[in-house]
């Protein structure tokens, strides 16, 4: 906590010193100038976004070896290596520092040109990116430090979380304030989708880290809720994290960047309406059905299990209104890998919506929870869907952004769309199997009535499927490495990027419109 | 986008590739077609809620309605998690129940000779061995630095079926339990019994003993200094006692290595390793069976 501290008076120094000189700069300019859009805090976020994406992806593989190669990769003097440190740093890193920067990045673009106005707030939108990523900074040497919680997906302690919560309510007025000034008369469908995602996770990050610090200058804090309590507690967050982060947060993104992108409606309001509205009435019960066959009373698995079956067309509403957006345009899934890339991305969305609702279901939850079933479904999800789609957003906004012509390589692209494609085959075939074998290895009697395999035996046994694994996750870093260098010749201008080499396809202008 | 839209007789705006109206709203150019909810769709998932209410009815739901306290609707089919465990366990329990007695009363020995019994005991030994043994020991008893082999014929204390089981109930060095065996070999360089020149100079000697490549002028001034220090465990002729545990020097099996390092740590800082005892954490059926199973598995006596 003490190295936190230090950190964190450093860098309210350097930030108040940074706005002072920015300040003294203007020269009588008006840095809020309500005719043109704030676009340099999301040419930040799309660098940051980039950044979090590779360093997570990079810990993700580290991690995956460590798993396939045990002997090798342990290093005895270097605490802070250890799985259980890195662990939390690679799903903390990908999904809150890529995948949260990507929603800041794309909902502050999003919000300002389907309301047609100016984000709100003055120099708040700045305080919510440098503080969101402060707190990542927290979480993620307080990791390494062995500054933990204990809570999947909240291990931050409270001096973070409070933190967080303080940015999130900010993030939550500079929105509000956005759509209040909004020169359109209706709200368009992908900002209902960021607010219920905004909305959401402030209410889910402050129940489930209601916590009483031992004291005011020690890390360590104890839950309010107890046993199972806590537990309920702790997936009602968890699930409702992968909801109302991974699923309607990237939703909106799609709903802004495929009708963009391929230039055509969106296929059906109707839907939008009642598979938005359906989808997070639903979600927020499902929680119960990572506790299946546990001290959870059983009628509180029958809740969470029945609302994960009655999600499974809600869920899919999105992949359809995502899709058929394309009619008319189908010929953009040849031609532009970008498009294709945001429509495979729907494409593992539908798998992993539906995947989700079986595994929820009791006697497959039997088999397939606690093996690697479950961690081949969140990257199936993950890589696939929340991947994808952010790596479609951060190709068009990169080349929007900087007033591009084009990419600066579309065969680049290709590159990482096979590779990161493969890289995600490579990886949950190997550990689908390697789930279903060991949950049968798991429940395998001999015929005296004793269990057949001992627990080494069956993480032996899944040695081959961590190898895949890895070659597979190191395949798809590969992919987002190539993207990083093709964004950055993008924003450079170079190739096909280059000045006058094409008209601009997309929203070029940055002042603003008149109404139509 | 535009020149795929034209606006209809009535005002309405409509999308010319499929022939659908849009909702007349834009933002940023984007437009909404107003195509209905697909049928599938909707069916598909009315059927998931017709579904997710029987599946309610059939089993524990709904809590706290008027009339049930603090309880829930028990489900029309009646089925409990927790009574199914119980069944199950109960099930178990009772197809191993005969075997299980079986072994209770029947001697090691009688275990041996009895083809049927000793295969019910060695599928007993095995599971629970793998559950609670070869996290040190190793699958298979293979055995690792600091932890003895179990498939070889190399005992530090006793490899007989009765012995095997001595130590399983009552571990080594285990000091909550009077029977454990114990032994504790001094710390001789730790705590000033000889000297660093004298510890190299037994190293030599341990290494002369066991087939090694030693010097001889230290290894003269070790084999004194081994006679007045070791012996009395190791005895004179270095092959090691049971009573105590202590190691035979002569032969190639090295619990903590060979190599003079290993070996003058050992003399230095003594080794005098634990292993817990089984009795009360495993049922006296299990501890028999583990006898058993740790017999067969190479070096049996």
């Amino acid at each position: 906590m003490g190295a936190h501290a230090w950190i964190f008076l450093i860098l309210t120094i350097v930030g108040l010193l940074a706005t002072a000189l920015w300040a003294g700069s203007l020269g009588g300019r008006n840095p809020f100038d309500q005719t043109v859009y704030e676009d340099t805090i999301v040419k930040f976020g799309v660098t940051a976004s980039m950044f979090w994406g590779i360093a997570g992806f990079l810990v993700g593989v580290i991690i995956a070896l460590q798993l396939a190669f045990p002997n090798i990769m342990y290093f005895e003097q270097l605490g802070w290596t250890n799985f259980g440190r890195l662990r939390p740093l690679h799903t903390s890193a990908v999904i809150f520092a890529f995948g949260g920067n990507v929603l800041l990045a794309t909902s502050f673009y999003v919000v300002q040109r389907t309301c047609r106005t100016r984000l709100a707030g003055g120099l708040w939108p700045w305080f919510v990116f440098w503080g969101y990523n402060l707190f990542i900074v927290i979480a993620g040497t307080g990791y390494l430090m062995g500054v933990t919680q204990s809570k999947e997906y909240a291990e931050p302690e409270w001096y973070a979380d409070l933190w967080l919560t303080i940015v999130w309510v900010a993030y939550l007025l500079v929105f509000l304030g956005t759509i209040w000034k909004r020169k359109e008369p209706h709200i368009y469908v992908a900002n209902w989708f960021y607010l219920s995602f905004i909305v959401t996770i402030a209410m889910l990050h402050i129940v489930n880290n209601l916590t009483l610090p031992v004291t005011l200058t020690g890390s360590k804090s104890y839950q309010l809720f107890g046993g199972v309590q806590d537990a309920l507690t702790q997936w009602w967050y968890g699930h409702n994290a992968v909801g109302f982060f991974l699923t309607t947060g990237f939703l909106a993104i799609m709903y802004y960047f495929i009708p963009k992108r391929v230039q055509r409606p969106v296929y059906s309001y109707r839907l939008s309406i009642v598979h938005f509205w359906s989808l997070i009435f639903i979600y927020i019960w499902a929680g119960p059905h990572h506790l299946h066959y546990t001290a959870l009373p059983q009628w509180a698995q029958t809740l969470g299990m029945t609302f994960s079956v009655m999600l499974w067309m809600p869920s899919w509403g999105g992949m359809i209104n995502g899709v058929m957006t394309l009619s008319g345009a189908w010929d953009r899934l040849r031609t532009d890998p970008v498009v294709r890339m945001m429509v495979v991305a729907l494409a593992f969305y539908g798998m992993s919506t539906f995947e989700g609702p079986l595994m929820s279901v009791r006697a497959v939850n039997a088999l397939s929870h606690y093996t690697e079933w479950g961690i081949a479904h969140v990257h199936s999800g993950s890589m696939g869907w929340v991947g994808f789609i952010s790596f479609g957003a951060l190709y068009c906004s990169t080349q929007w952004l900087w007033k591009r012509p084009a990419l600066y390589s579309l065969r680049l692209v290709e590159w990482h769309f096979w590779l990161a494609t493969i890289g995600i085959l490579f990886y949950i075939v190997a550990l689908y199997f390697a789930g279903i074998l060991e949950g049968l290895m798991w429940r395998a009697y001999n015929e005296y009535g004793f269990l057949e395999y001992s627990f080494i035996e069956t993480v032996e046994a899944k040695h081959i499927s961590y190898v895949i694994r890895a070659v597979g996750g190191s395949l798809y870093l590969t992919g987002a490495l190539i993207m990083a260098y093709n964004l950055v010749r993008t924003a450079l201008g170079h190739g096909a990027a280059a000045e006058g080499t094409r008209p601009v396809e997309a929203p070029a202008a940055a002042t603003l419109q008149p109404a139509e | 986008m535009k020149g795929n839209l034209e606006m209809s007789e009535t005002d309405k705006e409509v999308d010319v590739l499929s022939g659908v109206e849009t909702t007349g709203h834009s933002w940023d150019g984007i437009k909404e077609l107003n195509n209905p909810l697909p049928r599938w769709w909707l069916y598909v998932w009315y059927g998931t809620i017709f579904w997710a209410i029987l599946y309610m009815i059939a089993m524990p739901a709904l809590p706290s309605l008027p009339g049930l306290g603090s309880r829930n609707t028990p489900g029309v089919l009646g089925m409990s998690d927790r009574s199914a465990v119980a069944e199950s366990v109960a099930t178990l329990h009772a197809e191993r129940s005969a075997a299980s007695a079986e072994l209770l009363t029947a001697s090691l020995q009688d275990i041996q000779n009895n083809l049927d019994l000793q295969q019910f005991a060695m599928a007993m030994g095995e599971s629970a061995f793998g559950d609670n043994c070869a996290t040190c020991h190793g699958a298979g008893g293979r055995g690792a630095k600091g932890y003895p082999m179990l498939a070889d014929d190399v005992w530090l204390w006793d490899g007989t079926l009765d012995g095997i089981e001595q130590t399983i109930r009552h571990g080594i060095r285990h000091e909550e339990d009077v029977d454990t065996r114990f032994s504790a070999m001094p710390a001789f360089g730790r705590d000033g019994l000889l000297t660093s020149v004298q510890i190299d100079d037994l190293v030599q000697y341990v290494l002369s003993v066991s087939g090694h490549e030693a010097n001889a002028g230290m290894a003269a001034r070790g084999e004194g200094l081994f006679q007045s220090n070791c012996a009395s465990c190791h005895g004179m002729d270095a092959k090691g006692s049971r009573d105590v545990g202590a190691p035979n020097l002569t032969d190639a099996d090295w619990l903590y290595g060979s190599s003079p390092d290993d070996i003058r740590a050992t003399i230095t800082n003594a080794r005098n390793s634990h292993m817990p005892a089984w009795q009360g954490r495993l049922d006296d059926a299990t501890i028999k069976a583990l006898a058993v199973y740790v017999h067969s598995l190479g070096g049996g006596e």
